[in-house]
C-alpha cells in the first residue's frame, strides 16, 4: 500500500499540513504569551486615540490632535497619490526613452543607453538620497528662490499659485463634464460612421476643440470665479500658494526616473518584437510613417509590453515605501513607523500595511489584466 | 584577333556615401528632425558632461586628511579617502578587518579551483557550500583559535551589503526549487501552501518584510529563544527572496518539454529521481541569468536594510554624511557608492548575458 502513488500522495500532505498547522499553532500562542507579558491588548481600539504627531503632507484635514485612525488614512492617500502620479511619470518617461534608444539617431540612441544602463543598476534608495539630500538640500533658501512666471523654486519646494474656487465655479465643473460627455459620444457616432460608411472623421481634435471651448464659454458665461493665491516670498519664508514639499518631490523623482529606465527596456523589446514584415506590409498598403506606427506597430507591441509593464507598476507602488527613508509621510513612515513606536501594536500596523499593499497590488494587476484582455489577440 | 572585354575600373563611390561624412549623414543629420534631435543632445551633454569632469577631475582634491585640504572648489575625494575603511568594513576594528579579507581570498581560491582539471568538483562544491560558509562565519564572528569575537552589530560597509546579498541568494535557493516545485505539484495542499507564500511575499515590499523581521519575530518566539538582528534581517531577505526565487525556477521548470518528463517516467525514476537527475539540471540551467538577475536586484535591495538601523554601504555613507568636519561632501559619498553599487551590478548584468549566449543549447521553446 504504501508504494501507491496516491497514498503516498495523501500521507505527505497530512504531514505537511500537520507541520504548517502546528507551527502557526506554537507561533500564535507565543505571540499571545508575548502580547500577555508586555501588557499590549490586541486589535483595533487605539484607531480612535489621538495620535500627537504631525505629519508634513496631508491632503485631506489633519491636525496634531487627529486619531491614528486619521493619521492612517492620510498615510494611505499619500502612498495612493504617490503611485499613481509616479506611475503615469514613468510611463512617459519610459516610452520616450525606449522609442529614444530604437531611434536611427546615433546620439540619441547612446544617451538613452547610457541613462538605461545607469540607473537601472543604481539601488533605488541611493538615487532618492541623492535627490533628497544632494540636489534638492542644495537649493537656495526662500528669500533667493529661482523664480518662473508665478512659480518658486527653494529648498521647502516648489510653489505654484493656489487657485480659489468661488461661486458659480460649478457651473464651469458642469461645462467641462458636459463637454467631456459630448466628445464621446462624437467619438462613438464617429466611429460608427466610419465603419459603416467608411468615412473619416477628425474626432479627437474636434473633440479637443470642443471641450476647450465649452469649458472656456462656461468660464466667461460665470464672470471667471476663480483666483489665485500666488506665492510671495519674503526673507526667511514664502507665504500663500500651493507647495509640492522636497519629500514628495525626491520620492516622484526617483521613483519615476528608475521605474522609466525599466519601462523604457520593456517599450524597446515590445516594438523590436513586433516582425519587420508587418511594417513593409504597412507601407505597401500606402500607410504614412505615422500611421504605421499608430495602427500596424503599436497594437502589436502593446500585447508584449503589458505583462511586465504590469509588474513594473506593481514594483512602482511597492517601492513607493522607500519613501520613508527620506520622511515622505507614506504608510510605512506613519504606520509601521511612527504609530508602531508609539502604541507598540505590532501585529496590528504590520499586518494593516501587508494587507493595504497586497490589495494595491491586486487592484494594479487586476486592471492590466482586464486591460491586456481587451488588447489581446482576438481569434476567430 | 579577338578583342578582350576589359572593364574600366570601378569608379569610387561618391564622396558623401563612405567615410566620416556619409556616417554623419546617415546616423545624425539624416532629416530636419534628426539634425534638431542631434544638436538637442550635443546642447545636454554640453550642459552636463564639462560640469562634471571640472567638478570631479580637474577642481577636484584627492587627498587628504581633513575638509581644510579640500581648496580647489571641485569634488573633496580625500573624504573617501579618510572613511574608505568605515566604508569597506563599516565599524570592524581595523586590526581585525584581514579576516574578512582572508575569507574573500578563501573564497576566490575555493572557486578558481574549478578551474583545475582534476579536482573532483563534487566535493569542492560541497567545501564551498558545507564547510566554507562555517569557516567564514568564524572568522568573522571570532571567539575561537583566540580570534577575538566582533558583534555582529559592528559589521557594516560593502561587507554587510555583500554578505546580505550572497547568504540571502544562497539561502533562499534551496528554499526557492522547493517552492518552484511545490507550486507545480499535483497535491492540493502542498500546491496552496506554496501558492499562498510565494503570492504574499510577492505583494508586500520588503520594508514590511524587514520590519516585520525586526519587529516582529521576537513576539512570535518563545522567552528566552532569540536571534540578534542580523540574523533576523537575514531570515526576512532570504525569505523575500526565496519567493521570487520560486517564480525564477517555475519558469524553468515550464520551458522543459513534457516528454522529459514522460521519459523520466517510462525510465521508472521516482518523482524525485526523476526531478533531481533530469529536470532540474535542464531547468536550473535555462534560469541562470534569471538568477543573476534576481541577485542583482537582491543586492541593490540590500541598502533598505539601513532603514532598520544596519549601516551597509549606503547606510556608512549616510553617516559619515552627517560628519560635522565634513560638511558639504554628501554628493561625493553618493557618487562613491553609486560607483561601487554600478560596477557590480553592471558587471553582473554583463555576466549573465554571456552565461546566457554560452549555455543556449537550443532546449529553450520560443
Amino acid at each position: 500500500m504504501l508504494n501507491d502513488a496516491g497514498t503516498r500522495a495523501l500521507i505527505f500532505q497530512i504531514l505537511l499540513l500537520s507541520i504548517v498547522v502546528f507551527v502557526g499553532y506554537f507561533l500564535f500562542t507565543n505571540l499571545q504569551n508575548n502580547l500577555d507579558n508586555r501588557g499590549i491588548s490586541t486589535g483595533f481600539a487605539f484607531f480612535n486615540e489621538p495620535a500627537g504627531f504631525p505629519i508634513l503632507i496631508h491632503l485631506i484635514e489633519y491636525t496634531d490632535s487627529g486619531t491614528y485612525g486619521r493619521a492612517f488614512a492620510v498615510a494611505l492617500i499619500n502612498t495612493f497619490v504617490i503611485s499613481l502620479i509616479g506611475i503615469v511619470l514613468a510611463t512617459i518617461i519610459g516610452v520616450i526613452v525606449g522609442l529614444a534608444r530604437l531611434s536611427n539617431n546615433w546620439l540619441v540612441a547612446r544617451l538613452a543607453t547610457v541613462y538605461v544602463e545607469t540607473l537601472r543598476n543604481l539601488p533605488l534608495l541611493l538615487q532618492m538620497f541623492f535627490w533628497y539630500f544632494a540636489v534638492l538640500a542644495a537649493l537656495p533658501a526662500p528669500g533667493d528662490s529661482y523664480e518662473l512666471a508665478d512659480f518658486l523654486l527653494n529648498k521647502r519646494g516648489i510653489y505654484s499659485p493656489n487657485p480659489i474656487f468661488q461661486d458659480g465655479f460649478g457651473v464651469v465643473v458642469a461645462g467641462f463634464i458636459l463637454s467631456i460627455i459630448a466628445s464621446i459620444a462624437l467619438v462613438v457616432w464617429a466611429k460608427k460612421r466610419q465603419t459603416k460608411t467608411g468615412l473619416w472623421f477628425p474626432a479627437y481634435w474636434s473633440s479637443l476643440g470642443l471641450i476647450i471651448a465649452i469649458t472656456f464659454l462656461a468660464l466667461i458665461v460665470s464672470g471667471f470665479p476663480i483666483e489665485f493665491d500666488i506665492p510671495q516670498k519674503s526673507r526667511f519664508n514664502v507665504s500663500g500658494g500651493m507647495v509640492l514639499p522636497p519629500e514628495f518631490v525626491a520620492v516622484l523623482i526617483a521613483l519615476s526616473t528608475y521605474t522609466g529606465a525599466f519601462i523604457a527596456e520593456i517599450v524597446r523589446a515590445g516594438i523590436l518584437s513586433v516582425n519587420w514584415g508587418q511594417t513593409e506590409a504597412a507601407r505597401s498598403l500606402g500607410l504614412r510613417d505615422s500611421l504605421t506606427q499608430r495602427l500596424i506597430v503599436l497594437p502589436q507591441a502593446l500585447r508584449v509590453i503589458i505583462p511586465p509593464l504590469t509588474s513594473q507598476y506593481l514594483n512602482l507602488a511597492k517601492n513607493s515605501s522607500l519613501g520613508a527613508a527620506i520622511a515622505y509621510p507614506e504608510l510605512v513612515s506613519v504606520v509601521m513607523g511612527t504609530t508602531l513606536n508609539q502604541t507598540g501594536q505590532a501585529i496590528e500596523t504590520i499586518g494593516l500595511c501587508m494587507l493595504v499593499y497586497g490589495s494595491l497590488s491586486l487592484t494594479i494587476s487586476m486592471f492590466m489584466n482586464w486591460y491586456n484582455k481587451k488588447m489581446s489577440l482576438i481569434e476567430r | 584577333m579577338a578583342i578582350e572585354f576589359k572593364p574600366s575600373p570601378s569608379l569610387p563611390p561618391p564622396v558623401n556615401s563612405v567615410g566620416a561624412l556619409a556616417w554623419l549623414r546617415q546616423n545624425l543629420l539624416s532629416s530636419p528632425l534628426n539634425v534638431f534631435l542631434t544638436l538637442f543632445s550635443l546642447y545636454v551633454l554640453y550642459l552636463l558632461v564639462p560640469p562634471i569632469i571640472e567638478w570631479g577631475l580637474i577642481n577636484a582634491t584627492f587627498s587628504g586628511d581633513s575638509k581644510a585640504a579640500c581648496t580647489g572648489g571641485g569634488a573633496c575625494w580625500a573624504f573617501i579617502g579618510v572613511y574608505f575603511e568605515q566604508f569597506m568594513y563599516g565599524l570592524y576594528p581595523s586590526e581585525e578587518t584581514w579576516r574578512i579579507n582572508l575569507s574573500l581570498i578563501l573564497l576566490v581560491l575555493l572557486v578558481g579551483a574549478f578551474a583545475i582539471k582534476t579536482i573532483n568538483k563534487l566535493y569542492l562544491s560541497l567545501a564551498i557550500i558545507l564547510v566554507y560558509p562555517v569557516v567564514a562565519y568564524f572568522l568573522f564572528a571570532g571567539g575561537v583559535f583566540g580570534l577575538t569575537v566582533v558583534e555582529t552589530s559592528l559589521w557594516g560597509g560593502l561587507f554587510l551589503t555583500t554578505l546580505l546579498g550572497v547568504v540571502g541568494i544562497v539561502a533562499s535557493f534551496p528554499l526557492g526549487v522547493l517552492l518552484a516545485l511545490g507550486r507545480r505539484s499535483d497535491m492540493p495542499v502542498a500546491k496552496s501552501v506554496c501558492v499562498v507564500f510565494i503570492e504574499t511575499i510577492r505583494a508586500v515590499p520588503l520594508i514590511t518584510i524587514l520590519f516585520m523581521a525586526s519587529v516582529m519575530i521576537p513576539l512570535f518566539l518563545p522567552d528566552g529563544m532569540n536571534f540578534n538582528k542580523l540574523m533576523r534581517v537575514l531570515i526576512g531577505i532570504t525569505l523575500f527572496s526565496a519567493a521570487y526565487m520560486a517564480e525564477v525556477i517555475r519558469g524553468g521548470l515550464q520551458a522543459i518539454p513534457k516528454g522529459q518528463y514522460e521519459a523520466a517516467d517510462a525510465m521508472g525514476l521516482t518523482y524525485w529521481q526523476s526531478m533531481i537527475l533530469v529536470i532540474l539540471p535542464q531547468a536550473l540551467k535555462l534560469v541562470i541569468p534569471g538568477i543573476v538577475n534576481t541577485f542583482i536586484g537582491l543586492f541593490k535591495d540590500t541598502t533598505l536594510v539601513y532603514i532598520v538601523g544596519m549601516f551597509d554601504l549606503l547606510g556608512r555613507i549616510q553617516a559619515a554624511n552627517h560628519d560635522a568636519n565634513w560638511l558639504g561632501t554628501t554628493v561625493e559619498g553618493y557618487a562613491f557608492a553609486g560607483f561601487v553599487y554600478w560596477i557590480i551590478c553592471f558587471g553582473m548584468s554583463r555576466y549573465s548575458m554571456a552565461i546566457e549566449r554560452k549555455l543556449e543549447t537550443g532546449h529553450k521553446r520560443n
